[in-house]
């Protein structure tokens, strides 16, 4: 599915990732885990074009996605989140989905005007799977909310669906559960658990380890911009280089 | 009356110029400083067909079609750069396009300016064809606001919204945030271009004067004041700021003090726009409502 092939990016003197190599074949639900500042999203950024690499390729359903812009990326099926929250704020929840839906007729100048009927049928159809979702997400309340007045924890669940509106293969998810309550994080989990099993595949950056043992089937660890392991969450928790790296050293929480 | 007749006109044509500027700054959160330079090549380019003997609404839709193809010019490479820096090539650009219209003399007479640009056939010359005239800007404000209001509602306009709150996330969910801003500056240029036509062919006389910055503050305090990303607001705008000059010539201003209304207009503008931004950049009125 995706395969990360030599990867390098450095800023100045700093490598932020170094010559990292892995693939994802067909797990439902894959962790990315490392102390603050290893690369973990910085990876993210390269894989989803929004940073350029130095070195090395990046393939997604065998194609190479490496240099295309992330739009380009976006459409072929692997779209992610951000690790702060964005919502588009002075948008309404709903059109916060809506607006996320892929390749709509709408957007494009000739179809507004010349297929009208085409276009509003189009937005039914999207208007009615962004209810949906918002009802999967239990925000179905809020939905001609503005974003931006939404708490904190609605955001991120916006956010995750803004993402599945967008029809993903893959999802790349920066930390979906920092910063919120512990009844958001069943939530999330749920959700995510959910849709894990219908045909589309999660890879997420995430701190809280447990919940990482929870639900990942496969868990990739980074450190100084290196992998430092793969395997399983329970041979993660003891693996003597995980341990040094992460779990046993204080220094390195944030 | 007649007088009256001219104050609706103007404020129609600044109707229309200020909801192709909403567009660009409204809905996709581009500040164009340069924008006039769309109305001046709209208005240079109807007056010179028109002096050269084409009929009016060809050349009409001949400027219109030359701003849009200026725009996209603009914008292609002034895209690539962000926020602050595109208003600054935006602003160079308004300054080009008016020393163009100044120097090019074979062209454009320079400073002389064209006179002489007549109205379309169908309208009286003078006076007797301000109603006409009238009837003829509100047709044509109708229009481009039903065009615009059609645009911003469909998911073209939500797509540029998306652009205008956050490029990434645009980028994120599969949208080519440069192509939008472009078609955005695009759409803005042609109708900016209507605009400046209108004004030609109703002013009868234009001269590279006409386009200056002053105008592009004014255009944008019209949106900033009615209220940036709504429909309703651009025309309001223009509606108050235009009426407002109109006022002023009615203040009981001694003779000696004639010279300086101008300089202090330009100066009362420029600040009301700043105040504007601070106290109630949503205008009065808002696009969403708490």
């Amino acid at each position: 599915m995706l395969k990360i092939d030599h990867v390098t990016k450095s800023f100045g003197g700093l490598m932020a990732v170094n010559n990292v190599t892995f693939q994802l074949d067909d797990t439902g639900i894959t962790g990315l885990v490392g102390p603050n500042g290893s690369g973990k999203t910085t990876l993210f950024h390269l894989i989803t074009g929004f940073y350029k690499l130095d070195r090395g390729q990046i393939h997604f359903k065998d194609k190479r996605i490496s240099g295309l812009p992330p739009h380009v990326i976006s459409r072929m099926g692997l779209v992610r989140s951000f690790q702060q929250t964005r919502v588009l704020p002075f948008l309404s929840a709903l059109e916060n989905l809506m607006a996320a839906s892929p390749a709509q007729a709408g957007e494009h100048l000739s179809s507004v005007f010349f297929q009208p009927r085409r276009v509003k049928r189009e937005e039914s159809r999207n208007k009615e799977r962004a209810i949906q979702i918002l009802e999967l997400l239990k925000l179905e309340a809020l939905g001609q909310h503005l974003a931006g007045r939404l708490s904190f924890g609605q955001q991120k669940l916006l956010e995750l669906g803004r993402v599945l509106m967008a029809e993903p293969k893959l999802i790349l998810l920066d930390e979906p559960t920092a910063g919120i309550n512990p009844t958001l994080i069943r939530q999330l989990v749920y959700v995510i658990r959910e849709l894990a099993g219908k045909k589309i595949q999660f890879f997420l950056i995430e701190h809280n380890m447990p919940l990482v043992a929870e639900i990942c089937e496969k868990v990739f660890m980074m450190d100084s911009g290196s992998l430092i392991f793969c395997g399983t969450p329970s041979e993660a928790v003891q693996n003597p280089r995980v341990i040094e790296a992460y779990l046993g050293s204080e220094d390195h929480v944030a | 009356m007649d007088y009256l007749l001219h104050i609706f006109i103007v404020s129609l044509i600044y109707a229309i110029f200020a909801i192709s500027l909403n567009l660009e700054l409204g809905y996709t959160g581009l500040y164009n400083f340069g924008h006039v330079a769309f109305f001046g090549i709209g208005a240079y380019t109807s007056a010179l067909l028109s002096l050269a003997g084409c009929p009016v609404t060809l050349g009409m839709v001949c400027s219109m079609l030359l701003s849009g193809g200026m725009g996209a010019l603009l914008a292609i490479p002034a895209l690539r750069l962000s926020g602050d820096y595109f208003g600054i090539a935006t602003l160079s650009f308004g300054e080009i396009i008016r020393l163009f219209f100044l120097n090019e003399r074979w062209l454009t007479k320079g400073p002389m300016g064209l006179p002489g640009i007549s109205r379309p056939a169908w309208i009286d010359e003078g006076v007797t064809g301000l109603p006409g005239y009238l009837i003829f800007c509100i047709l044509l404000t109708l229009v481009v606001f039903l065009v615009t209001r059609h645009l911003t509602r469909s998911p073209f306009g939500r797509a540029l919204k998306v652009v205008r709150e956050d490029e990434y996330v645009a980028e994120a969910l599969g949208k080519n945030a440069l192509a939008f801003k472009i078609r955005a500056v695009m759409v803005g240029s042609i109708l900016a271009g209507l605009a400046g036509s209108l004004w030609a062919h109703y002013i009868s006389y234009i001269s590279p004067a006409d386009f200056t910055l002053t105008e592009t503050i004014l255009v944008l305090l019209c949106v900033v004041l009615g209220g940036r990303g709504t429909n309703w607001g651009p025309i309001l705008g223009a509606f108050m700021i235009l009426f407002f000059q109109e006022i002023i010539r009615f203040l009981p201003i001694p003779a000696d003090f004639d010279r300086f209304v101008a300089p202090i207009q330009g100066m009362v503008y420029g600040a009301a726009l700043v105040i504007l931004m601070l106290k109630r950049p949503e205008g009065l009125l808002p696009e969403y409502k708490e």
